[in-house]
């Protein structure tokens, strides 16, 4: 269903637009705003991170606000009656972003009935490989929501082949080393990745890590089916609040 | 059959994909030098020549007089260069890291022992060094960030989190995710995600088998319990590791009992192994560091690794409290996770008064100035020796020297020559 989402809007959008925003940053009302403003911009996906303690994938700008999430005394409740409002509030498809612990501590049954029943389409938990993610995958499976993999440039061909395997939805191509919120340098190298990745899988593919200029997306346009805009508009939420944050989507395509 | 890199049902490999290919080339290499029959005899060659290995065994007359037995046998990891049992894994990585031909090493600290051990090795080696520490770490051991920097490291504060060891551990694996090509990351301790647990536990061995060879020789006979402070686990998985086949479980706690703290185990003649965590200001108050000797741990995953962690019911982890940096950690190694639940290691807590009066008596008694970590281990054998007979025999690894806790102690010690002294330096600078 994501999958066919991503394929139908591409053809008539030449590229789509994935958001992340970090649920109960700074506080849950101004959460749910930030979404509306995003979706009224014209987002085609968006990925709501549950807020974790450890977020080792994260760079410093999403780390902070997964901090001061948790500092304001968010929940994982809290998170899944969140997903529940936006989703009845929006028509455009919710991903759960977490990491393997926050799954985990819930039970992994438990979490993908209650993010089911929430609404949400897909989840993408950064340190669940494949190997790892047995009983996780089960449970995804069980409830009909697709869970996301990554790609990375340091993923060799025979694992990307295996990680193909895995697919469901789309594949999360990240576009360079390192964390979230870094500056990318979109060059040829990243078509030889892309090129790799689209010889082991039909799925659409999304990419992220340092996309944050409407000159990025153009270049992506045509490469991959989703840009993925992370910690970019979490610094413009930062500094010049919400209105803003429309204002650079509305612009990004 | 276990998958590698599990112990029960501990441990695994849960990383980001970024580092996948890293990991592979690590767990080839470790592969590679565990097959080379060579490679133990240069470590061990390398371990004599620049630290001081083997350690000696000391007989604590003293102490034992002072108890009126059981005999105390003291493994001295205090004497290593660099004052602690830190330096045996960091030179193995080191001599892994030549072989796979990086150039640049990365680490976390929190104490400061194992930043200062990755330094001396860069330095040593020739790697460029980044050592990743937590703000609260580095105000409580600014002298350790003083000889890190000397010895050519940069030295990074980290400001996130709770600025402590798992925070250290975050960023440098973000450093890793991004400079993985030409650095490795010499984690300190048994933890983190495969094959760290069994690498370091590998290295950090030479202290178990030293041990039972020095104390069967000198004593006459094996010890009755062998104590060792459980930070990540390192020392203490260390000297166990030379144990292992001495140990006799009769009968194991029942694993659907978890934590009940009721313990089902029973062992007897084998030798004991106990290890010592940091009850920090009391298990009841909850500000300590016990995963596994007080009932608030329990299973996640985090850092790469499942084990015991101390987190809340939604998962996220809890601040951590012990007087003694190098303890102050949510996690435990997986390894010693699963000897908890076989019933091989039993668990305690010493609070931090335990530790400092053990630390103090420890100085009087015997001229050894153990460090904050270590005196955990004696506080816990202070405190059993009324389940012991005079005749018995205990061995406690003396994981680390206290020079660096000089700060820290003094004030706990409330010595009024020592703040004089601080009062006067500081006046000196500001003016």
């Amino acid at each position: 269903m994501l999958e066919d989402y991503i394929r139908q809007r591409t053809e008539e959008r030449g590229i789509l637009l994935m958001a992340h925003v970090v649920v109960g940053y700074p506080d849950l009302e101004s959460s749910f705003d930030l979404v509306k403003a995003i979706v009224s911009a014209g987002v085609d996906l968006m990925e709501l991170q549950i807020p974790f303690s450890e977020p080792i994938a994260d760079g410093p700008v999403i780390l902070k606000a997964n901090q001061s999430a948790l500092t304001a005394g968010i929940r994982v409740d809290d998170c899944f009656k969140f997903a529940h409002r936006v989703t009845q509030s929006f028509d455009i498809p919710f991903l759960f972003m977490t990491y393997c612990n926050i799954v985990f501590k819930h039970g992994e049954e438990q979490f993908f009935a209650q993010a089911k029943e929430a609404g949400i389409v897909g989840t993408i938990v950064p340190d669940i490989p494949p190997e790892e993610g047995t009983s996780y995958l089960a449970a995804a499976a069980a409830h009909g929501i697709d869970p996301i993999f990554i790609l990375s440039p340091t993923t060799t061909p025979e694992r990307l082949a295996y990680l193909a395997g895995f697919g469901r939805g789309f594949f999360y191509c990240v576009a360079r080393k390192g964390i979230t919120g870094a500056k990318t340098t979109f060059s040829s190298e990243l078509d030889e990745f892309l090129g790799r990745c689209r010889r082991v899988t039909q799925l659409p593919l999304a990419l992220g890590f340092g996309v944050s200029r409407k000159e990025d997306v153009d270049f992506l346009k045509g490469k991959v089916e989703v840009a993925v805009v992370g910690s970019q508009a979490l610094r413009i939420l930062n500094t010049n609040g919400v209105e803003a944050v429309e204002d650079f989507f509305r612009r990004l395509r | 059959m276990e998958r590698p890199g599990y112990y029960g049902q501990f441990g695994g490999t849960f990383i980001p994909e970024i580092l996948v290919a890293t990991f592979d080339q690590l767990r080839a290499a470790f592969e590679g030098i565990k097959k080379d029959p060579s490679f133990w005899k240069e470590y061990q060659s390398l371990m004599s020549t620049y630290s001081c290995r083997p350690t000696p065994l000391t007989y604590s007359e003293n102490l034992t007089r002072h108890f009126n037995g059981p005999h105390f046998y003291i493994k001295r990891e205090d004497l290593n260069h660099t004052g602690a049992h830190k330096l045996n894994n960091v030179m193995g990585q080191g001599l892994v890291v030549q072989r796979m031909g990086k150039s640049r090493v990365i680490a976390e600290t929190g104490a400061g022992q194992h930043g200062v051990a990755t330094a001396t090795m860069a330095a040593k080696f020739g790697f460029e060094c980044t050592i990743y520490m937590g703000e609260v770490d580095m105000a409580r051991q600014r002298p350790n960030v003083f000889w890190m920097e000397q010895l050519g490291a940069t030295v990074v504060r980290v400001t996130d989190g709770d600025r402590i060891l798992k925070d250290a551990i975050n960023e440098a694996l973000r450093d890793w995710a991004t400079n993985m090509d030409t650095t490795h990351y010499v984690l300190g301790t048994v933890c983190g995600p495969h094959p760290y647990p069994e690498m370091v536990s590998y290295f950090q061995s030479i202290i178990g088998s030293e041990a039972r060879d020095q104390i069967v020789r000198q004593a006459g006979r094996l010890p009755k319990r062998v104590y060792a402070c459980v930070g990540g686990g390192s020392n203490a998985l260390g000297i166990f590791s030379g144990f292992l086949d001495d140990t006799q479980v009769d009968s194991v706690r029942d694993p659907s009992d978890n934590h009940s703290g009721i313990l089902r185990v029973k062992v007897s003649n084998g030798v004991e192994l106990v290890g010592v965590e940091a009850g920090g200001e009391g298990l009841e108050t909850r500000r300590h560091a016990s995963r596994l000797a007080s009932v608030h741990g329990s299973v996640g995953v985090a850092q790469g690794y499942k084990t015991y962690f101390l987190q809340d019911d939604d998962g996220q982890m809890l601040e951590t409290h012990s007087v003694a940096a190098g303890l102050d950690y949510i996690g435990v190694s997986p390894i010693l996770a699963a000897y908890y639940e076989q019933g091989i290691v039993r668990f305690e807590a010493a609070t931090n008064d335990e530790v400092l009066a053990a630390t103090r008596l420890t100085m009087k008694k015997e001229g050894i100035i153990p460090a904050l970590e270590s005196s955990h281990a004696l506080a816990c054998a202070f405190r059993e020796t009324p389940q012991m007979s005079a005749d018995d025999v205990i061995l406690i690894n003396l994981s680390g020297r206290g020079d660096k806790d000089i700060f820290t102690i003094a004030d706990a010690l409330g010595d009024e020559g020592w703040k004089e002294f601080i009062t006067t330096k500081a006046e000196a600078y500001s003016a």
